[in-house]
């Protein structure tokens, strides 16, 4: 069971630094799969600890809502490259104050 | 009868209303009956209560109309208190009132601001009726400022010219300098004896106060001082001779015979204060006799017809203090009386000049006029015999008595006062002869009609024989002891009956005869400052400029970008820095944003788990 939310837990942190680290959009998204995967493994691992379904339940959410994003991402990320010709997420800072 | 008391402020009130609303939509002659006849009708009343009151036991009677401020521990109702002083002054507001309205009818006949005149003229006189009549130091107050707002309306009435509105606002703000002093005085008898009502404060301050110490004295001193800038005395007469801007009726009315003479009034009614006070009272007679000289002075020099009536009428009130001051009370009020009759002549008979004489107000222009202008030479003779206290004169009963009392007091300011009588002699026949006699200068187009003749002729008669008039004031003011008649008695009378008329021989010399010139005089090396000094008026208005006009200015040029406004600039400065600040941390960075969200997180995570 520590083993399992270590894992989730180093999962989630290389997910973290990806997303902050990287400057391609795409390598940005792929980094927010894995936190997404991460806190999804948290759950199950938990729920197996508990012997209850919930943590099964709360992972088809994650899964859910990791499409949606996906699908909304992709879709910026295919704008932006269209606009901007480039997938460097800080080219795109047009909106600064 | 009374009871008819309530309308008599109500009346000139009622009048100022009515044409203030109709602004001026109303033809000249009703506009004129309305301001007449509203002080008219006020007249009657008075009469008609004086007549009771004087046949009856001239008990005081007290008149309650309502309620003005009920709070807590304050109450101020509309009370009236009717005595002899207040008597005397009603007669003398309604009666010279009425009779200077009348002349303005004339005087002011095609003006196009012909009703607003006459509103202003009632809301002044009702203004000064609620003053007298007030029973309570609150409504006296209302009243004052009441008469200090006319004053300004009407210095400043022909508005087109600057000058008047300086003049006006000159006047204004120069008798605020007094009405804060008053104010200061009137809240401090009421928190040290918790009324307003006259007649128990000076019950209570005689009760409680023992003479001479420092409340009593402290609050005479303010009273004196709110009575110093409304009758234009040292040192805040410096507005009476700039408003003589104003019509000259309202010259006669306000600047002669009523308003200026509202600080003796005032010292007369809170009289037991000042006997509680005898510094405060022997600074008044001081002032009276310090301002009679500098203002006789300066009357001596002036060209401007008005101006010369202006400096008399400061120099005429300074006779009313120095008497307030000896303990003189009636003779006070008994000079303020025929003051009243023998300025407002003078200054009607000057409008009636004027009038005639295409508005020429310098009297070296004029010259001649005694056949061209019967009845106003003879006014001006009367008048200026009055003023000068010429024997068997109204002026010279009131003088005489004011002088023979004050020699009781202080011979040094008997001194000063026979001075002023020899110098009032001077001026008042040298305006005489110059306007009147000499070489006719120019041919007069217009004479002035029935409207100024009449009122010029009643008030040349009780200038005359105002003297006669017996003013029963002893039910009000302490009798003072009579004084045995010595020889150095008698010698001093003599020489208070010589000092006028040894001035209008003075006068007959040097401007009648031509026995002295007074060019010559004037062309004297000493004599030319010496003469500017006086036509300034002792250089009062340099010496205020210098002390508060500039220093002011000074300050304002240099505070132009208001210490004040630093404060809030700062704060306006800093918000908008602070605005700067965080708006650069709005990069547009997606990358930024996470790490910034992140390291939020994880701060208050930190602080969750370690606190």
């Amino acid at each position: 069971m520590e083993f399992g939310l270590l894992l989730s837990a180093v999962l989630f942190v290389l997910g973290l630094i990806g997303v902050m680290v990287r400057r391609n959009l795409i390598m940005i998204l792929m980094s927010l799969e894995v936190m997404l995967n991460a806190t999804g493994l948290a759950f199950i691992v938990a729920g197996s600890r508990w012997g209850q379904a919930d943590g099964q339940i709360m992972f088809l959410l994650i899964l859910t809502l990791a499409a949606a994003e996906v699908g909304v991402g992709l879709g910026l990320v295919l704008q932006i490259f269209h606009r901007f010709h480039t997938l460097d997420a800080d080219s795109v800072n047009e909106m600064q104050g | 009868m009374l009871e008819l008391l309530g309308w008599v402020p109500l009346f000139p009130f009622l009048g100022f209303l009515i044409l203030v609303l109709a602004s001026e939509r109303f033809s000249e002659p009703l506009a004129a009956w309305i301001g007449i006849g509203s002080v008219g009708v006020s007249a009657l009343f008075v009469s008609l209560i004086g007549f009771e009151f004087l046949n009856g036991t001239m008990q005081p009677f007290k008149l309650v109309l309502g309620s003005w401020i009920e709070m807590d521990d304050i109450s101020v109702p509309f009370g009236f208190y009717l005595d002899a002083l207040t008597m005397t002054m009603l007669f003398v507001v309604t009666g010279v009132g009425f009779l200077i309205h009348v002349y303005s009818a004339g005087f002011m006949a095609s003006d196009p601001s012909y009703a607003r005149f006459f509103a202003y003229m009632n809301l002044f006189v009702s203004a000064m009726l609620v003053l007298v009549l007030a029973d309570n130091l609150a409504l006296l107050y209302l009243g004052w400022e009441g008469v200090g707002l006319g004053s300004y309306l009407l210095i400043g009435f022909w508005y087109k010219d600057p000058n008047n509105g300086y003049a006006a606002r000159k006047a204004f703000v120069m008798t605020r300098i007094g009405d804060t002093a008053l104010a200061l005085g009137l809240f401090l008898l009421f928190t040290q004896l918790h009324t307003f009502d006259i007649q128990s404060l000076m019950l209570g301050a005689e009760n409680q106060w023992p003479p001479g110490t420092l409340l009593p004295m402290v609050s005479a001193a303010l009273l004196l001082g709110g009575a110093v800038g409304k009758s234009a005395q040292l040192p805040l007469q410096t507005w009476l001779p700039d408003a003589m801007a104003g019509p000259t009726p309202v010259s006669a009315l306000i600047h002669a015979a009523t308003m200026v003479t509202a600080g003796v009034y005032l010292i007369a009614r809170t009289h037991s204060l000042f006997m509680l006070a005898p510094t405060v009272q022997f600074v008044v007679a001081v002032i009276g006799a310090l301002t009679l000289l500098i203002a006789g002075c300066s009357a001596l020099v002036q060209t401007d017809i008005k101006r010369v009536l202006a400096y008399s009428t400061i120099s005429q009130i300074g006779y009313m203090f120095l008497a307030l001051g000896a303990g003189a009370w009636s003779a006070a009020i008994f000079h303020l009386l025929t003051h009243a009759f023998f300025k407002a002549l003078l200054f009607l008979a000057a409008g009636a000049v004027i009038f005639c004489f295409h508005q020429e107000h310098n009297i070296i222009k004029m010259g001649g006029l005694r056949k061209a202008m019967p009845l106003t030479f003879w006014s001006f003779m009367i008048g200026g015999a009055a003023l000068s206290a010429l024997p068997f004169t109204s002026g010279f009963y009131s003088k005489h008595e004011i002088l023979m009392a004050v020699f009781e007091v202080s011979p040094v300011l008997w001194a000063a006062g026979c001075l002023g009588a020899l110098i009032t002699g001077i001026y008042s026949f040298r305006l005489v002869f110059v306007v009147f006699f000499g070489v006719q200068s120019e041919v007069v187009e217009k004479s002035p009609g029935w409207c100024m003749s009449a009122p010029l002729f009643l008030l040349g008669i009780l200038a005359l024989s105002g003297g006669m008039l017996q003013v029963p004031l002893g039910t009000v003011f302490p009798v003072l002891t009579s004084p045995d008649r010595d020889f150095t008695f008698n010698l001093v009378s003599a020489i208070t009956v010589a000092a006028p008329l040894l001035g209008l021989l003075i006068a007959v010399l040097f401007y009648l005869t031509g026995a002295f010139s007074a060019q010559r005089l004037a062309n004297y090396s000493w004599a030319k400052p010496l003469r500017l000094f006086f036509l300034g008026g002792w250089g009062m208005d340099a010496l205020y400029d210098k002390l508060f006009v500039h220093p002011f200015k000074t300050i304002t040029r240099l505070n132009k970008n208001d210490a004040v406004d630093g404060l809030y600039l700062a704060i306006a400065w800093l918000s908008q820095k602070l605005h700067l600040l965080v708006s650069a941390s709005q990069t547009g960075r997606v990358r930024w944003y996470a790490s910034s969200l992140v390291l939020g997180t994880v701060a208050i995570i930190a602080i969750g788990l370690l606190s």
